[in-house]
């Protein structure tokens, strides 16, 4: 028997197989039970161990030659039919993809985080009081009696109601109240006073409404009080915490003697500013502009907080959270702040992932 | 307050140039508004003769002039004033100069053909005064060439902003005395002419409210002649702002301006009997000079006479007895009035004047006879007249005021080392007096301040006082003491809610706003479970009453996007809704609420048509919001009684027992969207942050143990027919509990109704998971649970499908 001549067949046979039926088909005629090469196996039984000895080796040849054709072709012919499915399941990936919503937080409350932040490195907590006050809060303890000028300037929103104790109810024009808050709720568990630190960020209101002023507005305040702290500590918190918030170590900062009746002397910070193309970019000292308001805690202001003004002294300052967002971000109208126009929110509001810290720096870059 | 450099330059005597005047003026607290100078606007305009004037060849109305500004060369100027002509010495402007009353930019330029190399001003064009007929004319021997700002001598003015505890520099007065503090200058001492008065007054003077006029001078100047003032007084006003009136009031205008010291000029002719200080009847009134009638109380303090008021004290005076050009004889008033009574009176009638804003601030006490001399000599100066002499009544209070000081202050409260003898110098500068106190205790003073600073009551006065004259800019950074190691966590719980939930929101696809607190009366009535806070004195009718609910706010936004062509909204605000406590105080509660507007999804190419939100979308919203806010999500119940703003069947509240309500949801009410105008479905969230429970015991950073089960679960699914309108989410509730020791999770997959399923009936199906404990579940342990499961879902009504 030429099983040379057997095995060239089949082989052909096999590498002209189309599919794997016919395959298939291919494998059952040769090895098979019944099939051709199955047949010749099964002659080796009745053969001489001489004959066998001889034949077998060229049987299992056959056998394993044929059974490789048979895998080579089975693995071609299925290569070919995936390579010719995925073909067919080609897709546009030009196509949009689905669209998931994306969200920002407002710069109002970032700025807050990162205020919050900076401050919490400096050891200041956040407190906070409510923004329907009685103008005993907001102004008396504040060492505006009642008749006291300053109240005039203050542009307040009254509410027509009292409340129990006769005081008149407003809309707090300040975060000051938060001042006399605070030191009363540590005065009443340390009697006669203990050190505070703390900002107090929240919403404040005054009649006044034009292109830079809106009868709602943000501000954060702050107060320290503690022993010896005079006013080269307020320079220096504020300084630092410029430096952090705007990330810049040129900031410069000019003290000008103001007047407000709750801080005694009172001071009036400006910032430097340099021109940078036509715009006021912080840092260096080309100019000069109004940031906020600050000074040592009156010592009437102090007593109405329920600590000993012969023990503590401290300094206060409130700054202008809007601002200070318009002046880092680049916004120039302040209305747009309230409107919840989304196209401003998602210009200029944050990834939610944004989250101030200070490895990271507070800001987000542009 | 505006003044001008000469009128400063009065009182102080000084070298410095504007700009360091300004400068010091900041450095010292009286911050410099502006500072206009004249001559700035001057630039370029020259003092020049006019050559020649020919009439212009095309034109009957102009003249073509040749002009002598003092370069030599004549210039050819096409000029149409008909008072142009040879030898006219007036006022060229040159190419390059603007025109201060157009802001013109003066060029060579061809007219009617003719060129002109600059232009003839008139006064008007030169912002100098009214005259247009012609152009100015100045002496035969103005230097011709000169700069015009210098020949006419342009005088600066400085606007400065004074703070309400500094009266003494609403004058001239007082600033100089401040400069001069500041090493600017020498102080002039305040001459007043010492007039001793001829015969008595024939007008009698009285204070019968010792409390609201401690203290009333005045005298009677009889046969002035009124008119206008004189040029420079004029020029001293306008310098100010102020309008020049009369001579009379002009001086005493001058004379508040100057030294702070507001007073008062009566018409003697228009009075009757003794003019007397006291309080107002009820419903006495008086016309003031500013035209308006002001009904007065027994709270005011008023000058009045036998027939009736004349003076709302210290605030305005009346019209019927004010000075006119028939002014004859005069009576000068110069009064204390206190400033209590001053501020409240003028809070009452809605009154502000210079004179209020210097008495309430409070004047110098001391300073009744200067002043009156003061004024005396310049009305007997101007016109004219014969002086009474001097009535006093009453007796003003001293003003003055001690306060002990220790020098150290200025370092430990100010933070600068200043030598106290530097202190001293400063504070005697500015009128202070100091006396040592004999002390074992370091150096101690006992500081007096002048009756002109009433705004000194205590020793960080006094610092201020050092400081801000030696220099607040000499203050040196001092860092704050830092506690040990790394700065310790600082925020509240509630602070870290808020902070938390923001961020939660914003990652779920929702833009913050930050709305308005106040809102339209009736957009928060929609919201209102009870009386809200509405302001007596809004700014407008929009932002009147206080937010009850985040939704209003969140709602206009919502409009006012959909008006710009937004399709779907996604919105979201944290923020206090404002309620009312019982004892009248505000109670404002944390908030949050998501609004959903519009497209959920555009159209699109897999999607096919937008599909708007939908109150599963709310719920999401809700139910992912509160699961971050770490309420116990799983233990809510889903229930109704969201609210009338709510569609009645797509609404719901969240609530952990059946009374605490930590959030409503769903679509809002056709009715509510019609009222703010808007035209699409809007689902919304509202979570009230405050109902959430916090977290119980001090807080642990380790997780209750775990380990993931070795036994892979096994889940099985129940069909159950139940009543149409039983809610899914009990039925699931009941299927979870049913066996709480296997059963980890039910959830529903399924809700058919229609063919199969008998009318009034759905078909509800569940997957429940089950979890193995130790060993695999045998299927004897399985039709126990299934059991367990059907048995309880029939206490629903359910039955399961076969």
């Amino acid at each position: 028997m030429d099983h040379a001549a057997t095995e060239q067949a089949a082989l052909s046979r096999i590498a002209a197989a189309q599919d794997l039926d016919w395959l298939e088909g291919l494998r059952v005629e040769f090895l098979g039970k019944q099939g051709s090469i199955s047949g010749l196996l099964k002659t080796l039984g009745g053969m001489s161990p001489e004959e066998r000895q001889s034949e077998g080796p060229k049987i299992h040849a056959l056998r394993e030659a044929v059974t490789n054709a048979l895998g080579d072709r089975k693995a071609a012919l299925e290569g070919a039919a995936l390579d010719a499915r995925l073909a067919s399941e080609t897709i546009d990936l030009s196509l949009p993809a689905p669209e998931a919503a994306r969200g920002s937080v407002h710069p109002v409350s970032q700025v807050m985080d990162e205020m919050a932040e900076i401050f919490a490195d400096m050891g200041f907590a956040v407190a906070t009081g409510p923004e329907i006050e009685d103008d005993w809060h907001n102004f008396t303890a504040l060492n505006m009696p009642e008749s006291h000028p300053a109240r005039a300037m203050h542009d307040t929103f009254y509410f027509p109601d009292k409340n129990a104790e006769g005081r008149e109810m407003l809309l707090r024009t300040h975060t000051s109240p938060v001042q006399i808050r605070t030191m009363l709720a540590v005065a009443k568990a340390s009697p006669g006073g203990a050190p505070v630190r703390v900002i107090a960020p929240g919403r404040v209101y005054r009649s006044d409404s034009d292109a830079t002023h809106t009868p709602m507005f943000h501000q954060i305040e702050g107060l320290v009080i503690d022993k010896g702290i005079h006013l080269g500590h307020l320079k220096w918190t504020l300084e630092t915490f410029l430096k952090a918030y705007f990330e810049r170590e040129d900031i410069v900062l000019r003290l000008r003697p103001s007047y407000f009746p709750f801080t005694e002397p009172s001071v009036e910070v400006d910032v430097g500013f340099t021109l940078v193309n036509g715009k006021r970019v912080l840092g260096g000292q080309d100019g000069w502009m109004e940031l906020l308001g600050s000074g040592m805690v009156n010592r009437k202001v102090i007593a109405a907080g329920g600590f000993d003004p012969d023990q503590w002294q401290g300094f206060a300052f409130g700054v202008g959270v809007d601002r200070l967002a318009m002046l880092k971000y680049g916004m120039d109208d302040l209305r747009a702040f309230f409107d919840g126009d989304v196209r401003w929110l998602s210009h200029y509001g944050f990834a939610p992932l944004d989250v101030p810290t200070l490895s990271g720096g507070v800001g987000t870059a542009a | 307050m505006k003044f001008s450099l000469s009128w400063l330059k009065d009182h102080l005597d000084t070298t410095a140039s504007v700009d360091e005047i300004a400068a010091k003026l900041n450095a010292i607290g009286l911050e410099v508004e502006g500072v206009e100078n004249p001559a700035d606007k001057l630039k370029g305009f020259r003092v020049a003769r006019v050559l020649t004037a020919e009439r212009h060849p095309n034109a009957d109305k102009l003249q073509v002039l040749t002009v002598d500004a003092g370069d030599g060369q004549p210039l050819q100027v096409v000029c149409g004033a008909p008072n142009a002509r040879a030898g006219l010495v007036g006022v060229l402007g040159l190419p390059g100069a603007v025109v201060p009353a157009n802001g013109m930019v003066l060029k060579v330029a061809a007219v009617r053909s003719v060129e002109s190399n600059g232009m003839m001003c008139s006064t008007r064009e030169l912002e100098l005064g009214e005259d247009h007929d012609g152009i100015i004319e100045l002496p035969e021997d103005a230097p011709i060439g000169q700069a015009f700002a210098d020949y006419h001598g342009a005088d600066p003015v400085f606007d400065v902003a004074i703070t309400p505890n500094r009266p003494d520099c609403m004058g001239v007065y007082g600033i100089a005395r401040d400069l001069a503090a500041a090493g600017l200058g020498t102080l002039k001492p305040i001459v007043a002419p010492q007039i001793a008065g001829t015969f008595a007054s024939p007008v009698d003077i009285r204070t019968e409210d010792a409390e609201g006029c401690p203290a009333f001078y005045g005298r009677t100047i009889l046969g002035v002649t009124n008119g206008a003032s004189p040029d420079w007084l004029q020029a001293r006003l306008k310098s100010a702002g102020q309008r020049p009136i009369s001579a009379l009031v002009d001086i005493t205008n001058y004379v508040m301006l100057t030294y702070g010291r507001p007073a008062h000029a009566y018409d003697r002719a228009k009075l009757t009997g003794a003019v007397v200080a006291r309080r107002a009847k009820d419903g006495e009134g008086v016309t003031a000079l500013n035209g308006k009638h002001y009904l007065l109380d027994h709270s005011m303090t008023v000058i009045a006479d036998e027939a009736g008021v004349h003076d709302i004290a210290g605030i305005m005076g009346g019209e019927h007895s004010g000075c006119s050009d028939e002014t004859r004889d005069v009576l000068l008033e110069i009064a204390y009035f206190d400033p209590v009574r001053i501020a409240q009176t003028g809070r009452t009638l809605n009154l502000t004047s210079d004179a209020r804003g210097r008495f309430e601030r409070g004047i110098d006490p001391q300073f009744l006879d200067t002043g009156l001399d003061l004024l005396t000599g310049l009305v007997l100066e101007i016109c004219g007249g014969q002086a009474s002499e001097v009535i006093r009544a009453g007796t003003p209070p001293s003003g003055t005021r001690q306060v002990h000081y220790e020098p150290t202050l200025a370092e430990t409260l100010g933070g600068v080392a200043i030598p106290s003898a530097q202190q001293r110098t400063i504070l005697e500068s500015l009128g202070f007096s100091v006396v040592a106190v004999d002390s074992q205790d370091g150096e101690q003073w006992s500081v007096t301040a002048p009756g002109w600073r009433p705004d000194v009551d205590g020793a960080p006065d006094i610092v201020e006082e050092v400081i801000r004259i030696h220099g607040l800019d000499k203050v040196e950074s001092v860092a704050l003491p830092r506690a040990d190691g790394v700065a310790r966590p600082t925020a509240t719980p509630a602070q870290k809610l808020e902070r938390r939930l923001r961020r939660a929101a914003a990652a779920r696809g929702n833009h913050e706003a930050v709305t308005w607190s106040f809102l339209p009366e009736a957009d928060a009535a929609v919201f209102a479970d009870s009386a809200v806070w509405t302001l007596a004195n809004p700014i407008s009718e929009d932002m009147k009453a206080m937010r009850p609910s985040l939704l209003p706010g969140l709602l206009a936004a919502v409009r006012r996007n959909l008006d710009r062509g937004a399709a779907g909204l996604r919105l979201f605000e944290i923020g206090r809704r404002y309620l009312r406590a019982e004892n009248g105080a505000s109670d404002e509660r944390l908030s949050l609420a998501v609004v959903l507007a519009g497209e959920k999804t555009a159209r699109g190419w897999a999607t096919g048509k937008p599909a708007t939100f939908d109150a599963y979308d709310a719920k999401a919203e809700a139910l992912a919001l509160l699961a971050e806010a770490g309420a116990p999500v799983d233990n809510l119940q889903v229930m109704g009684e969201a609210g009338g703003q709510f569609h009645p069947g797509q609404s719901a509240t969240l609530r952990l027992g059946p009374k605490t309500v930590l959030a409503r949801f769903g679509m809002l009410h056709p009715a509510v969207l019609k009222q703010f105008d808007i035209d699409a479905p809007v689902a919304v969230a509202e979570l009230f942050l405050d109902a959430i429970p916090g977290k119980k015991g001090a807080a642990s950073f380790a997780r209750v143990h775990y380990a993931p089960p070795a036994l892979q679960a096994v889940t099985r699914d129940f069909a159950f027919l139940v009543p149409a309108d039983l809610p899914a989410g009990d039925l699931v509730r009941m299927v979870k509990g049913a066996d709480k020791a296997n059963i980890v999770a039910a959830r529903l997959f399924d809700d058919f109704r229609g063919q199969g399923v008998p009318e009034g009936s759905k078909s509800l199906a569940i997957e429940v998971t089950l979890q193995p404990g130790e060993k695999s579940y045998a299927e004897a342990d399985l039709k126990a649970i299934a059991d367990k499961v059907t048995a309880a879902a029939a206490k629903l009504g359910a039955v399961l499908r076969g």
